[in-house]
């Protein structure tokens, strides 16, 4: 697939990564969630000291953090933190805001993704995004799917592509009748799990998701959490939600943010799921998780 | 139930309470009011509107029972109103229409495109938007002069001076602000979210806008565009100084296409503006006649462009 083509210079380093990756899982399901760090898995992003403006606006100031890879790091912080702003300097989104720049740095593989060198599209591609809104794009089922693989120049068979992302977003089951039929037609859980299937079609690895359930039911939430932990298997997960019963149900790693009195978000701790709900060493944090603040 | 039911019957009087309140007892008469005014704004503007149409139709009666829509249309221009037709007007509106449609709308949804997906947002940008707003409103014939100047006399050459080809730029110039601004306007009313969808899939600028945001804008920019067209082909001020003439020329009966477009030329707007200046009364009706059909060809492609627009909005 010509969408590895150009991993193929560090292949080597990749593979090695992806091998610790999947050990440092093993030894997930066996141990403790307190041990996932220490046992030292791979880190897909390393964030050093890194700022994000809006014009002169400071919306995320100094964030060190590592994200490690095959887990799912989640974000929680209260309204206006910066938690969306911070979720789409991974893949470069927020370029598109005309009045975005940031500072420090935001190492993905080692490879500064603000890099003059890097392209930005590039970088999507291998880093995919659900967004809050489901958004479809107003075409069929099969070409929602197939758009970003062929844009990415694949060359296999699309309709067993398209067969397989749907497969592997929970879906194919509710839509292997229609797929002619507009994306834009389905129900606000499928179109949500149909946005997961875009994004994974195009064998990215990692899927950034901002508040992907905060437009949907318990029962449709439930699915995507579930998904969620399939996917793991697969692809670095990043997730930014509202829902601390999400945060707390379907992440291994949770990053607290709030914002200070310039209102620019901050790090306030960052560390297994479990440990930042049941012990977290910041008062602010515990308020928050525990619903006294926020 | 039952015992609800018994419960509130045991407090009549409270339920009296509770109706009055809810029946209400102010007349809302100001929203009647407002009502009537935007009615009677409506009844004005269809009178005026039938009331022109109803009395061109009367006024054109005799040129359809004489002569006929077909002999009209296809009679060239005359001094003897017995026999003076409309073909010559007809073929120059088209074919303006057609180098309009040609040039200016590529040319429109272009620029329309650079200034909504590429153009960074600065001051010159800004300026850029401002100028073309500005333009959309000046006087037609100002477009004229501009023709004039350019056209038929700078690029005479290309040209070959008055002629329907000077014409037809001078509209296409005329209608290009108004092009970009519609298809600007519908580009702009595409959700980012689609945008950002397709980006987040790792699609280039390029990709998006071809597969995601022209699809998606299509049918506004169609319709825009078509109008635009419409507003072309009814326009006279400006081809009455770029030299569309009425009277005093005659293509040879043998003339080639080519020699048309390089020849002296007219069109039906300018063609109803010469014959309602002049004394000669047999040329009342005719005036009439002329307008109708002007009338129906812009009804006809406004039909088309909600046709053209309904079709592509089934699409989604």
């Amino acid at each position: 697939m010509t969408l590895e083509e150009p991993r193929t210079s560090n292949g080597s380093d990749e593979q090695a990564t992806r091998a610790a990756g999947m050990q440092a899982m093993k030894v997930n399901v066996g141990g403790g969630g307190e041990q996932r760090v220490a046992v030292g898995g791979e880190n897909v992003f390393e964030v050093s000291d890194f700022n994000a403006y809006y014009g002169d606006f400071r919306a995320v100031k100094d964030i060190t953090m590592d994200i490690p890879k095959n887990r799912i790091t989640a974000f929680i912080g209260p309204s206006g933190c910066g938690k969306s702003t911070l979720l789409r300097c991974f893949n470069r989104m927020n370029d598109l805001v005309p009045v975005a720049h940031n500072s420090g740095r935001i190492l993905y593989h080692g490879v500064d993704l603000y890099d003059q060198k890097v392209d930005a599209v590039e970088v999507r591609r291998r880093i995919g995004m659900v967004f809050q809104k489901p958004n479809p794009f107003p075409k069929s089922i099969h070409e929602n799917v197939a758009f970003g693989a062929r844009i990415a120049g694949y060359k296999g068979d699309m309709d067993e592509l398209v067969e397989r992302s749907l497969r592997r977003a929970a879906i194919w089951d509710e839509v292997k009748d229609k797929l002619k039929e507009p994306g834009t037609a389905l129900s606000g859980g499928q179109q949500q799990r149909l946005c997961i299937a875009r994004a994974i079609a195009v064998e990215p690895d990692v899927i950034l998701m901002d508040e992907p359930c905060s437009a949907l039911d318990p029962v449709a939430t439930l699915k995507i959490e579930e998904l969620m932990f399939e996917l793991r298997d697969e692809f670095t997960i990043l997730i930014v939600t509202h829902n601390m019963q999400q945060a707390a149900r379907a992440s291994d790693e949770t990053v607290f943010l709030t914002m200070g009195e310039d209102r620019a978000g901050y790090m306030v701790e960052k560390g297994p799921t479990s440990e930042i709900f049941t012990n977290p060493k910041n008062q602010l944090t515990e308020d928050y998780v525990s619903g006294r603040f926020g | 139930m039952a015992g609800r039911m018994a419960s509130l019957g045991q407090q009549p009087e409270a339920t009296e309470v509770v109706r009055r309140a809810l029946e209400g007892r102010r007349a809302d008469w100001r929203s009647r009011l407002f009502e009537g005014f935007l009615l009677f704004s409506l009844v004005v503007a269809f009178f005026f509107l039938v009331w022109l149409l109803v009395a061109t139709f009367v006024e054109s009666i005799p040129v359809w029972t004489e002569r006929g829509l077909l002999d009209f249309l296809n009679t060239p221009l005359a001094s003897n109103p017995d026999n003076a037709g409309i073909s010559q007007g007809l073929f120059g509106s088209v074919v303006m229409m057609f180098l309009v449609a040609l040039l200016a709308l590529p040319a429109g949804v272009a620029a329309a495109i650079y200034l909504e997906e590429y153009a960074p947002d600065n001051a010159l940008s800004r300026t850029l938007n401002t100028i073309i707003r500005n333009l959309a409103g000046v006087p037609a014939v100002v477009y004229g002069i501009l023709g004039l100047s350019f056209f038929v006399l700078t690029m005479e050459g290309v040209t070959g001076g008055r002629t329907v080809i000077s014409g037809g730029l001078t509209l296409a110039v005329l209608v290009l602000p108004i092009t970009i601004i519609v298809s600007a306007e519908s580009l702009r009313s595409v959700p980012a979210s689609i945008r950002e969808a397709g980006f987040g899939v790792g699609a280039t600028r390029w990709e998006v806008i071809r597969s995601h945001v022209l699809p998606y804008s299509a049918p506004g920019i169609l319709t825009g565009v078509i109008l635009t067209l419409a507003r072309a082909f009814g326009e006279t001020a400006p081809l009455l100084l770029v030299g569309a003439a009425a009277t005093g020329f005659a293509q040879p009966a043998n003339a080639t296409l080519l020699d048309q477009l390089h020849g002296p030329y007219t069109s039906l707007p300018t063609i109803i503006y010469v014959w309602a200046r002049n004394p000669n009364p047999g040329f009342q009706p005719l005036t009439s006649a002329a307008i109708l059909v002007l009338v129906v060809v812009i009804l006809l492609v406004n039909a088309i462009a909600i046709i053209l627009r309904n079709r592509y909005a089934r699409k989604w």
